[in-house]
């Protein structure tokens, strides 16, 4: 294991008033070179975890290593971890040379040396033309890029990127999603990266730990995340998602049989769910589900709203009393003959049905 | 479409075929009268009460009219005269001329101070020269001269030479200690009349002292406020803001019970054994006593535009900074320092400015050693009833002031001071 995971938390927690804890219990192992998203919603610790990795904040118990040693009690300007900050905190007063050079100059590097790393750093990011602009003359994609460059030009093995890209607009985010993701192919260094954007996490990352409450709720890659999600939590914060509320009345070679509050019995596999006679969350991707078909899982539904997407059609529709039931039919011939208040059939496959949780409801 | 837009000049058009730029000029020009509408009270009272006197009373530094105004037969023959050789009968007869009339008009005595500030001693002179006018008769100039020997001086008749002239720097150059001599030269004053340079100097050295100590006192508290939770930071600003609701002569007088010699500070110092009874620290009626209350009268001016400041610093820089590998201290002297500068440079200005001109302190406070050039100017305003020379020591304070604000634009740049 410990040859294994670069960065390491064991057991940590956090309290900032000794009263709360934001995070409960925490243990990752993340293995050098890997691409891994915190994601989560706001206040579910992600951030505070990013921070005490970088030794802005102290974890009031647990420990955290990094190659091996443990690194609580280092302060932060010697643990050596490059950071991409959310307003990218790019100093005002310095050219944008000068800031890329800022870290190697308290490294005590030459000045042929700094220069040389500044202009890879610079040309990594295709902005060596911008070596002399200050930081205020530059839009927020550029600025966003060096900043990304100041963090990488010490060549840290590690670098920490608390939601870098939001303060983007949606087009350059995509962009700098795939550019920062392609570096971190090309330099093989350890990112860990903090989003609240579950698609940005989807993208760009190895694995994504899922944070809610200040537990890692699923620590998987992207597909598994999004095919098997663990839990409600997860399947509900992770692309769309139908839920539909029943009681475990059977369970059989893990699979599922639950009774709607229709008297309907839907067939799903057993993931999180409870013994017979609890109640769990069934979970349906829409794009996973076929109407005007019968299969292995047959409700009835009625078409109630259709929103034209361009490449598929977004049907909401009332399904064992859920009035927002909703599937993506692929925008094909058939699309033209759905119609609104036009009664239907939906169905969908037992192994794209997930018996989870019940999320305390 | 763009062609339609442009004419032949280059100029834009709008639709029906007005120039734009006029076309948008009388669309603003609604609002920007009602702006300055809203202005124009103030700008009155500014510029009625405060501007235009100011700009008056300088005049006043090199424009002194009393001897032209008066002696109306003498000053144009002053005008022709060489300096250099007797005074002709013609002169002296035009001097007994206007004396008589002065003394009808009862004007006598603004000529003669005005001329005795040129030559001490000279009031006398006129005065009791000007009583006997009347029953001279010729030849003028031996019968004068026989009244007062001095008329016989060529110097008495060099100062009327220099006093005739109505647009004159003497005033300037008495200003700074120098003397405007009847063949055009300005000389310095004899080393033991030296005053003003002097006071100039000093009144530069405490405010710059004053500056100083106020960053030094000030930018670690603007530091702490800035860094401390709002809740905490907003208390701690009402007792900055705290002295603003006392008066300054209060707070003058209360640095006068803490300073003298049987006061708290020197009670304390005994108290501690740091001085004895019979030996106690002279801390009142001299310059340290003017720097010590000064610099406490001053302290929020410096330390409210360094913590307007800072609070717009995020600390994600000093954390940037300490995450590329910097220590504490560099990462505060080569990231948090250089960014508050400009409250550094506007609290610096603020307070220099108002230290320089500072009045009612050093004339409580600072004794032989601690006045300040404006407590000179007020004695020329008020005792010795020189307003020339007050003018025209407030001008050359106003010069020196411009002069260094032109050298902190150079250096620092006027557009980087924020005041918040």
């Amino acid at each position: 294991m410990g040859s294994n995971s670069f960065v390491r938390f064991q057991n940590v927690q956090k309290s900032y008033d000794g009263e709360v804890l934001v995070v409960k219990d925490l243990n990752l192992d993340i293995p050098k070179g890997e691409f891994l998203t915190m994601l989560g919603p706001s206040g579910s610790g992600k951030t505070t975890c990013l921070m005490m990795l970088a030794g802005f904040e102290t974890a009031t118990h647990g420990i955290i290593s990094l190659n091996g040693n443990p690194i609580n009690n280092i302060p932060p300007h010697k643990r050596g971890i490059g950071m991409v900050f959310q307003n990218y905190a790019l100093f005002p007063h310095m050219t944008v040379s000068e800031n890329l050079s800022f870290p190697l100059e308290v490294r005590g590097l030459t000045k042929t040396t700094r220069e040389d790393k500044v202009q890879w750093a610079l040309d990594m990011v295709q902005m060596s033309e911008f070596g002399n602009r200050r930081p205020a003359q530059l839009s927020g994609g550029q600025q966003q890029r060096i900043a990304l460059a100041r963090s990488l030009v010490f060549e840290p093995d590690l670098v920490l990127m608390d939601e870098p890209l939001g303060a983007l607009d949606k087009q350059l985010r995509e962009h700098m999603q795939y550019e920062i993701k392609h570096l971190h192919e090309r330099l093989g260094v350890t990112v860990v990266y903090v989003t609240h954007d579950q698609s940005e996490a989807l993208t760009m990352s190895d694995r994504v730990a899922v944070f809610n409450d200040g537990i890692i709720q699923q620590l998987a890659t992207p597909p598994d995340l999004y095919e098997r999600p663990k839990n409600a939590f997860v399947a509900q914060f992770i692309g769309e998602n139908n839920k539909i509320f029943a009681e475990v009345i059977e369970i059989k070679n893990s699979i599922v049989s639950a009774r709607t509050s229709r008297g309907n019995i839907i067939k799903g596999k057993k993931v999180n769910c409870g013994e017979i006679g609890s109640k769990t969350t069934l979970s349906i991707r829409p794009e996973r589900i076929n109407v005007g078909v019968k299969s292995e899982n047959t409700s009835e539904a009625e078409i109630l709203e259709l929103i034209y997407i361009g490449d598929h059609i977004r049907c909401r529709m009332l399904v064992e009393g859920d009035q927002d039931f909703i599937v993506k039919v692929p925008n094909s011939s058939k699309v033209m003959n759905l119609k609104i208040g036009q009664k239907t059939k939906v169905s969908w496959l037992i192994n794209d049905c997930r018996a989870l949780d019940t999320l305390g409801e | 479409m763009l062609a339609s837009q442009n004419n032949s000049n280059d100029e834009m058009l709008t639709n029906d075929g007005i120039p734009l730029k006029k076309k948008l000029a009388k669309s603003l020009f609604k609002s920007r009268l009602r702006a300055f509408g809203l202005v124009t009270p103030l700008l009155l009272l500014i510029s009625l009460g405060f501007v235009f006197p100011i700009l008056v009373f300088l005049t006043r530094g090199v424009y002194n009219d009393t001897f032209e105004k008066y002696m109306i037969n003498l000053t144009p023959m002053l005008a022709e005269w060489d300096g250099k050789t007797e005074p002709t009968e013609e002169m002296f007869e035009a001097l007994v001329l206007d004396l008589v009339a002065l003394k009808k008009s009862k004007n006598i005595g603004k000529v003669a101070s005005r001329m005795n500030r040129e030559l001490s001693g000279s009031r006398s002179l006129f005065t009791s020269s000007a009583r006997k006018a009347k029953k001279l008769e010729f030849p003028f100039k031996e019968s004068l001269i026989q009244v007062k020997k001095k008329w016989g001086n060529l110097d008495t008749w060099r100062a009327m030479k220099v006093t005739s002239h109505s647009l004159t720097p003497v005033f300037l150059a008495s200003a700074l200690d120098m003397k405007y001599t009847a063949d055009g030269t300005i000389v310095q004053k004899p080393e033991e009349r030296r005053i003003h340079v002097r006071l100039f100097v000093r009144t530069l050295e405490i405010s710059l002292i004053v500056v100083i100590a106020g960053l030094i006192l000030g930018y670690p508290v603007a530091f702490l406020l800035a860094s401390l939770p709002i809740r905490i930071s907003n208390l701690l600003l009402i007792l900055v803001l705290l002295p603003f609701w006392t008066s300054l002569l209060v707070r003058t007088t209360a640095w006068i019970a803490m300073l003298q010699g049987q006061g708290v500070l020197n009670d304390m110092f005994v108290v501690f054994g740091i001085a004895t009874d019979e030996d106690r620290f002279t801390l009142i009626y001299n310059k340290a006593g003017t720097l010590i209350s000064m610099t406490h009268i001053l302290l929020p001016f410096m330390i409210l535009p360094i913590y307007s400041v800072m609070k717009t610093i995020s600390p994600s820089y000093v954390r940037a900074a300490k995450s590329m590998g910097a220590t504490s201290w560099t990462a505060f002297w080569r990231i948090y320092f250089p960014q508050t500068i400009p409250g550094i440079g506007a609290g610096a200005i603020l307070v220099f400015i108002l230290a320089i001109s500072f009045y009612i302190t050093p004339a409580l406070i600072g004794g032989q050693d601690g006045t300040m050039i404006s407590n000179f100017i007020d004695y020329h305003m008020r005792k010795s009833l020189n307003w020339s020379l007050a003018a025209a020591m407030g001008g050359v304070l106003l010069v020196i002031v411009l002069f260094l604000y032109w050298i902190y634009d150079r250096v620092v740049g006027i557009d980087n001071m924020k005041l918040g």
